[in-house]
């Protein structure tokens, strides 16, 4: 049976207490999302592009979803301190995915720039959101579809013409609830031309023990000129299950770097459509997965070059123990009449136990001639020279391991543009191989020990 | 320090060594000699403990520890150390972290403390300026586009680092030219005392005018079938293998 029937029969029943809860510019669009998905499915495990991961039946289990709101009265401050040294970020919370209320920082700076709840934003500015809210994320996915049926809420990111926003815009999402949950997040970033931002979204997780669905669409939309960076954490638990889908236009001389990081999970899986519609502009697309148990993690990607002379770079990188999983596909297009255009795929993975398993489709389909372009895939051991070499030294099996996973992830970290995160990451990553973050806990978060 | 007696070992069910005697003792340099694909390299590997070969019989006294019973890292812990003939490179790990993990980790071994930052790094200065090794150098990647000599100089840092007691050099001086072999043996003989042992397996009697052996031993089809003092080396250097050969095919 397809999924989605549970949750258009929520809107069936709920909408106009959905509705009541959100904004005029997001209800106008759910009647079209209803629509999209009456005749749709969610794809099942062997359709194209989803060969590993059955959205079908992620999305099945009965999953409540938080209609009314209920906000939890935690103080996020409290609850959790997401620690980046060095690094000073402007912090938004969502627990499940009720937006809370933070003092407004960029209130204050009197150029335009909007960082606020999706729902507050669009009550007003609702030209402003209605120009860009599910213009880039098409309802024909149905992931998307079921998203725009049932969101209420989100976070909206706006910088206008040429302002550059120096601090680094933090988003935690925290799931904390008692019992299944699919938490709907809807994030839309708008830069126009010549602005400049950078957002790290992490994603963490207090119930451990409560199977979640988090089921976010992010939107990103860049005008000429601009460049945004979008660092993207996920440290939650085995019982968490995501669903997160990104979609991104870029204009003429655009710079975008996008950069996701599994460190621990659940059954996660990403996808990033980019699509490039001016000349010179570039792409970083950067990923890392480290898995371990039973994760799963899926990543899948498209970089389209609609036009000529622009520039994408894309790495994901997986490490994955024990009995984890991952998947990794990833096309480039490069159009018709799109000359001189540079893209590089690569993918390389390494399979530390031998009941780990790695799926990889690099594709590439290019419709014009004179253009360079590659893609690679390796699966692959730890090289057993290195691990000897080491060991002759002196450094014991395991150490040896861990430098070399560590390393092997190098280069993904160092495509980071925010020395402090490097740092930061570099930490977590060394942490996480040395064993010291089977979870969350260890992570950024307190929030696992101030929660007691 | 090291006895070797009857020492079997073969590779993918090959047999490489068949039957090696050899005794080390402290303050001695023995020189390894041997054709190409004699057992030569082979018998490195065994005694740093390289998981791809297999040890089918005899044994090996490491002052008189079970040699073979010890996992490599351990066989470093207790002071043996091989200067690799092909250097391994690692990209991403840097040779701080890579000195200062293999440090402590013998630190630990023993006991002791780890070494703080300051320490450390003032020992790295410390033991670089031995093979000239450029501070540059030191901040990379082990080995990763390090050139030849670099590589090698590289490897007597890491022994001058790591202190052993007993030093396999496994044809360092392969790839060098000769300002580089100066300096590589010069390093080695820096860190020479009474109280360690040098074990110098090469093709030429080149690298033996830099470093004088006490003793030469020739390896033929995995065994020491000729052991004598430096002048045999001359002797090999002006006759070649052929004479041996003929006195053991």
């Amino acid at each position: 049976m397809s999924s989605i029937k549970q949750y258009t029969d929520i809107f069936h029943a709920y909408g106009s207490a959905i509705d009541a809860h959100s904004a005029p510019v997001l209800n106008a669009l759910r009647p079209d999302a209803l629509k999209a998905l009456e005749n749709a499915t969610m794809p099942r495990k062997g359709d194209e592009d989803y060969e590993t991961t059955d959205l079908n039946e992620l999305f099945a289990p009965d999953y409540g979803v938080n209609i009314n709101r209920v906000n939890l009265t935690a103080d996020p401050a409290e609850a959790f301190r997401c620690d980046v040294p060095n690094m000073s970020t402007s912090p938004y919370y969502f627990f499940n995915d009720v937006y809370h209320h933070d003092a407004d920082t960029l209130a204050s700076r009197g150029d335009g720039v909007i960082v606020s709840s999706l729902r507050k934003a669009a009550i007003e500015h609702p030209e402003l959101v209605a120009r860009h809210y599910a213009r880039i994320a098409p309802l024909s996915n149905p992931q998307v579809a079921l998203n725009t049926l049932l969101a209420q809420d989100g976070i909206f990111v706006y910088v206008p013409r040429n302002v550059v926003l120096e601090r680094t815009l933090q988003l935690v999402n925290i799931m904390n609830v008692a019992q299944p949950v699919m938490a709907v997040r809807r994030v839309l970033v708008v830069l126009e031309d010549g602005a400049q931002a950078r957002m790290l979204v992490c994603d963490h997780t207090q119930s451990r023990d409560v199977q979640c669905l988090s089921n976010q669409v992010i939107e990103i939309s860049l005008g000429e000129g601009a460049t945004f960076d979008y660092y993207d954490l996920e440290a939650t638990a085995s019982s968490s299950r995501r669903a997160s889908t990104l979609w991104a236009q870029q204009a003429a001389g655009s710079n975008l770097l996008i950069d996701g990081i599994t460190l621990a999970n659940g059954i996660t899986r990403n996808g990033y459509h980019i699509s490039i519609n001016g000349e010179h502009a570039e792409t970083s697309l950067l990923g890392m997965a480290i898995a371990s148990g039973e994760q799963h993690v899926d990543n899948h990607t498209y970089i389209g070059h609609n036009v000529g002379h622009c520039h994408s770079n894309e790495l994901f990188k997986y490490v994955l123990d024990d009995r984890a999983t991952g998947a990794f596909s990833g096309k480039i297009l490069v159009a018709e009449n799109a000359p001189k255009v540079e893209a590089y795929q690569s993918n390389r993975n390494v399979c530390a136990s031998p009941a780990a398993k790695m799926f990889t489709k690099p594709q590439l389909e290019i419709y014009t001639d004179d253009v360079k372009c590659s893609h690679g895939a390796t699966v692959g051991q730890l090289d057993q020279d290195a691990l000897f070499y080491m060991r002759t030294r002196g450094i014991p099996e395991h150490d040896a391991r861990t430098l070399l996973m560590q390393a092997f992830m190098s280069d993904v970290i160092d495509g980071v543009r925010i020395e402090a995160l490097k740092d930061r990451l570099h930490h977590l990553v060394e942490k996480r191989f040395a064993g010291a973050l089977a979870d969350c806990g260890e992570c950024s978060g307190k929030c696992l020990r101030n929660k007691k | 320090m090291l006895v070797i007696k009857d020492l079997h070992a073969s590779i993918e069910g090959k047999e490489i060594l068949k039957g090696v005697n050899l005794t080390v003792r402290p303050g001695e340099v023995h020189a390894i000699m041997g054709p190409n694909g004699s057992g030569k390299s082979t018998l490195s590997s065994v005694l740093t403990g390289n998981p791809a070969y297999t040890v089918t019989g005899g044994s090996v006294e490491f002052y008189g520890k079970d040699l073979l019973a010890l996992p490599p890292e351990n066989r470093s812990h207790e002071g043996l150390f091989l200067s690799f003939q092909y250097p391994v490179e690692i990209p991403g790990v840097s040779m701080v972290n890579f000195m200062r993990a293999a440090l402590n980790a013998k630190r630990k071994y023993f006991g002791q403390e780890p070494l703080s930052a300051s320490e450390f790094l003032k020992l790295m200065r410390e033991k670089r300026a031995i093979v000239e090794l450029d501070n540059k150098l030191a901040s990379r990647s082990v080995n990763e586009g390090f050139s030849g000599g670099e590589k090698k100089r590289n490897e007597i840092f890491q022994m001058a680092m790591l202190e052993p007691r007993l030093s396999i050099l496994d044809e360092t001086d392969s790839g060098l030219d000769i300002d580089a072999l100066r300096i590589v043996a010069g390093g080695v003989n820096k860190l020479k005392t009474d109280n360690n042992a040098t074990i110098v397996i090469t093709h030429y009697q080149r690298l033996l005018d830099y470093i004088k052996p006490d003793f030469v031993h020739v390896l033929y089809k995995g065994r020491i079938v000729k052991t004598g003092g430096p002048e045999l080396a001359l002797e090999l250097e002006e006759k070649g293998y052929d004479w041996i050969k003929r006195e053991w095919d």
